[in-house]
């Protein structure tokens, strides 16, 4: 029988760590965004550098989808714990490619990657054989296949180039011959002009354009991509990046890096974070302006190192000891992965507050193609002034926001102390500057209200049923909410976390029914509205095993309480 | 004459009356006065302790940091304007003891600072405690039976980690202390000056006469320049050598690696980011 699949196809590529799966999908996701195909991809993997089973979802569509599926319509294992490992995703209608004599699977299609890499000179070259496999499924132009691999591996010497593109050849050739599937995807010139991105280079070219040039980092899975390919990016945007002792040194060198003048960019996930806490009270003190990503995963403790969850919001909302201002922002798209990292610069710049990037193992680690950014509107604003002689670094400014200078510009003295301080910065005990210095900081935030980003609603404004979601979630919730088909479902989704929007208590007021949507087990956000608005939200959508949601998952959810 | 170091009303210091930290202070003023730095140009970064309060007392601009966390900003403030001038003061406590570790890695990145430890035995802000580098046998309020663990020896740690300027001095000797200072300022790299300091309210056993009684000057001819014959000096235990005990412009500072100044030496805060270079990026991913 012949498989017809139209418009979305999912393709699971699963091995062993160290099997290549990554090299596999570099070379698939551009090449099919290339050739016009709308490209999704997102990677689980356990936490070890070798064995287990990980697994890598690329779905190709005529339109763009950038949600997470539990469908498999082909599966390619690599070796055999696959199967086992994703078991309760084959059904019936998953199509098994792969070596038949390896994978215990009984209606497998055998197509033998290793031995016609081995062909070509070395089973080293099977990854490049099965993206050539699957580009010949979906009929791309042999040609341009060759090319796109020859160019992938430029910087390798000449044989490996041709044995790579030989392994091409063979794997699309098998591909194209196949008969047994039959895949009808609409290309589109328009997404040959998309960008490419994962979720962390959506952060780490905010960063970038956000005027960072310090970063500090302590290596943690799974915000280390972020450090990772800021260093890379280094030396050719001039950036300061240091790999400190731990995250205690981390937090406190940021803070001297902004202190100097420089804009400094602090990565890490929940555990590594925890160790920051009193860094962040002394940012609040000394108001610092401070950015720092944290890449979510499950915790407590060492937790589920490799997986995700939405479930350090209140970490981060009241990490700290004492009372301060601060600024909570959680992408949910690729822009607003980018432009939430470079206005965080700026926010944090401005406001002198800590400005918090909270994003996760899923947002980081999936990939699809997005139209352009508008980068005309944005800069780098600095925020600082040269001092006067009598300059006072806490002046009782009436927003709140004394004017930020640095040592070494102006002929002024720019004194932090960790202390309650006077307007100049000298420690004092005297309760009346106590409570003005309190009150000071505390009028910061209604500075910042100026600068909230209202939540985005999807889909008709006059909505009975309202799904909430922060951060991550997003794509899926909002492809979910549209395949349902329904009119009176709208997705309100917020990127700006807190403060609370003001518009929050306006958007809930009008629907008959509040249905939550977080990947944590405490609907951790729903508290926060509750606390902010009033507003209790009783229909919650919760998943915790470490996993994202998926599409189909959320269509079966809201379907039970509509 | 006048010091611009110092201030030109009297201030409040928090120190009690007699304590050796005055004349650390009195030396500072000296040594930052003698070398005629610019004022705005000098940055001191603490953490906390009694020590930790002497950026108050001095008329410059200070960030004075958590407990313990005095080097990562010290380290920080200089590789993002070179041109500043950055001295980290702190206790034994606060840079042996809680900041131990950013200790250990800032002497690996060799950052062009200046360290001086108040090195009186004790814990002072919190009341008579043992500090890393109590001699065993003092009873305190939390080591009742006395203290039984090996004292930390900075100068030995340092030395073996190849800081580049490790020098000890008391400072019941106000003129060396602050000539010692003076060196430890202009030394290119990570630069440690441990002062031996006697606490009056809460050390009655490492008195001003203890000190006064248990080290020694190393004698004129002293070469600091050999690692392993300064080592040797270094485990010296009392009496204890006073003096710079090791030296040497082998290694390179951390800014001066740094590769974002090697070619432009303009810090961070006067530089610009190219949009341009961020559009041409982006479009790379397409």
């Amino acid at each position: 029988m012949i498989k017809n699949i139209s418009d979305d196809l999912v393709i699971v590529l699963a091995g062993e760590a160290g099997q290549g799966l990554q090299a596999i999908e570099s070379i698939l996701s551009s090449l099919l965004k290339r050739s016009g195909y709308n490209f999704f991809s997102t990677s689980e993997f356990m936490s070890r550098v070798r064995g287990g089973t990980n697994s890598t979802e690329i779905r190709v569509s005529s339109k763009s989808a950038a949600g997470f599926m539990d469908r498999i319509d082909i599966l390619i294992p690599l070796h055999n714990g696959a199967i086992q490992h994703l078991k309760k995703r084959i059904t019936e209608s998953t199509i098994v490619i792969g070596e038949k004599d390896k994978i215990n699977y009984g209606k497998i299609i055998d197509i033998q990657f290793t031995k016609m890499a081995a062909e070509t000179g070395s089973a080293i070259f099977s990854n490049t054989v099965a993206a050539g496999f699957i580009c010949g499924l979906l009929k791309i132009d042999i040609k341009e296949c060759e090319n796109f691999i020859l160019e992938h591996f430029r910087g390798k010497n000449e044989d490996i180039k041709i044995k790579n593109a030989e392994a091409v050849r063979k794997g699309h050739a098998a591909g194209i011959s196949l008969k047994d599937i039959n895949i009808n995807i609409k290309k589109s010139d328009d997404v040959k002009q998309h960008l490419l991105l994962s979720g962390a280079d959506s952060v780490v070219l905010g960063a970038i354009a956000g005027g960072c040039n310090y970063v500090c980092g302590y290596p943690m899975s799974p915000s280390t991509s972020v450090l990772e390919k800021l260093a890379v990016y280094s030396q050719k945007f001039d950036i300061i990046v240091e790999q400190v002792e731990d995250e205690v040194g981390v937090v406190n060198m940021a803070l001297g890096a902004w202190y100097a003048g420089a804009r400094a960019l602090v990565t890490t996930s929940g555990g590594g974070f925890a160790l920051m806490t009193e860094g962040i009270s002394l940012c609040g003190m000394i108001e610092s302006p401070l950015v720092l990503h944290l890449a979510q995963r499950p915790g407590p403790a060492t937790g589920l190192p490799t997986r995700t969850e939405q479930g350090d919001l209140n970490l981060v909302l009241y990490a700290g000891h004492g009372e301060f201002p601060r600024i909570i922002l959680a992408p949910g798209t690729l822009e607003e992965g980018f432009t939430l990292s470079q206005k965080a610069f700026n926010l944090s710049a401005e406001y002198q507050v800590p400005v918090f990037i909270l994003t996760d193992q899923f947002f980081v680690d999936s990939s699809y193609n997005t139209p352009q950014f508008n980068t005309v509107k944005i800069s780098s604003e600095k925020h600082i002034v040269e001092t006067e002689k009598d300059y006072k670094r806490f002046s009782l400014a009436q927003n709140g926001i004394s004017p930020r200078g640095i040592p070494g510009y102006g002929n002024g003295k720019v004194c932090a102390d960790s202390d309650e301080h006077d307007e100049a910065g000298y420690i004092t005990e005297d309760s009346d500057m106590r409570i003005k210095m309190v009150n000071k900081r505390h009028k910061k935030f209604d500075s910042i209200k100026s600068a909230v980003i209202p939540p985005k609603l999807y889909g008709n404004a006059d909505y009975k049923t309202l799904v909430v979601c922060w951060g991550s979630t997003i794509n899926i919730v909002a492809e979910a909410v549209e395949a349902l088909g329904k009119k009176e479902i709208a997705v309100l989704h917020f990127s700006w976390i807190y403060p609370l929007p003001d518009e929050t208590g306006g958007y809930l007021k009008k629907a008959g029914k509040i249905i939550i949507v977080e990947n944590n087990s405490s609907a951790q956000f729903a508290q926060l509205i509750k606390l902010s608005t009033g507003y209790s939200i009783d229909n919650k959508i919760l998943k915790y095993n470490g996993f994202p949601f998926s599409v189909e998952e959320i269509i079966k959810e809201i379907k039970q309480f509509i | 004459m006048e010091n611009v170091f110092d201030f030109e009303n009297n201030i409040d210091i928090a120190w009690c009356p007699g304590c050796g930290d005055f004349s650390i202070r009195k030396a500072l003023l000296g040594a930052l006065k003698e070398l005629n730095l610019p004022k705005e140009k000098v940055v001191l970064v603490s953490g906390i302790g009694q020590a930790a309060k002497m950026p108050q007392y001095i008329n410059t601009s200070f960030f004075n940091g958590l407990h313990g966390r005095g080097l990562p900003p010290a380290t920080a403030i200089k590789a993002s304007n070179p041109e500043l001038t950055v001295i980290a003061v702190g206790g034994d406590g606060d840079m042996y003891g809680e900041g131990g570790n950013h200790f250990l890695h800032a002497t690996r990145r060799n950052p062009d600072i200046t360290l001086f430890v108040h090195e009186n035995m004790v814990y002072g802000l919190t009341k008579g405690q043992a500090a890393p580098t109590t001699r065993p046998g003092m009873k305190t309020p939390v080591q009742v039976s006395g203290v039984f663990e090996k004292p930390l020896n900075p100068i030995a740690l340092a030395i073996s980690l190849d800081v580049t300027f490790v020098a000890r001095v008391f400072c019941g000797d106000i003129e060396q202390t602050k000539k010692i200072m003076k060196e430890a300022v202009l030394h290119k790299g990570f630069a440690l000056v441990d002062i031996f300091q006697p606490c009056v309210s809460f050390n009655k056993i490492n008195t001003f006469k203890w000190f006064k009684d248990n080290s020694y000057n190393l004698p004129d001819g002293y070469d600091p320049s050999d690692r392993a014959s300064a080592f040797n000096k270094s485990l010296e235990e009392e009496p204890f050598p006073l003096g710079i005990i090791y030296r040497s412009s082998h290694r390179t500072a951390f800014e001066e690696n740094l590769e974002i100044y090697k070619t432009d030496k303009t810090p961070l805060f006067k530089r610009e980011i190219d949009m341009r270079k961020v559009e041409a990026e982006l479009k790379t991913k397409i």
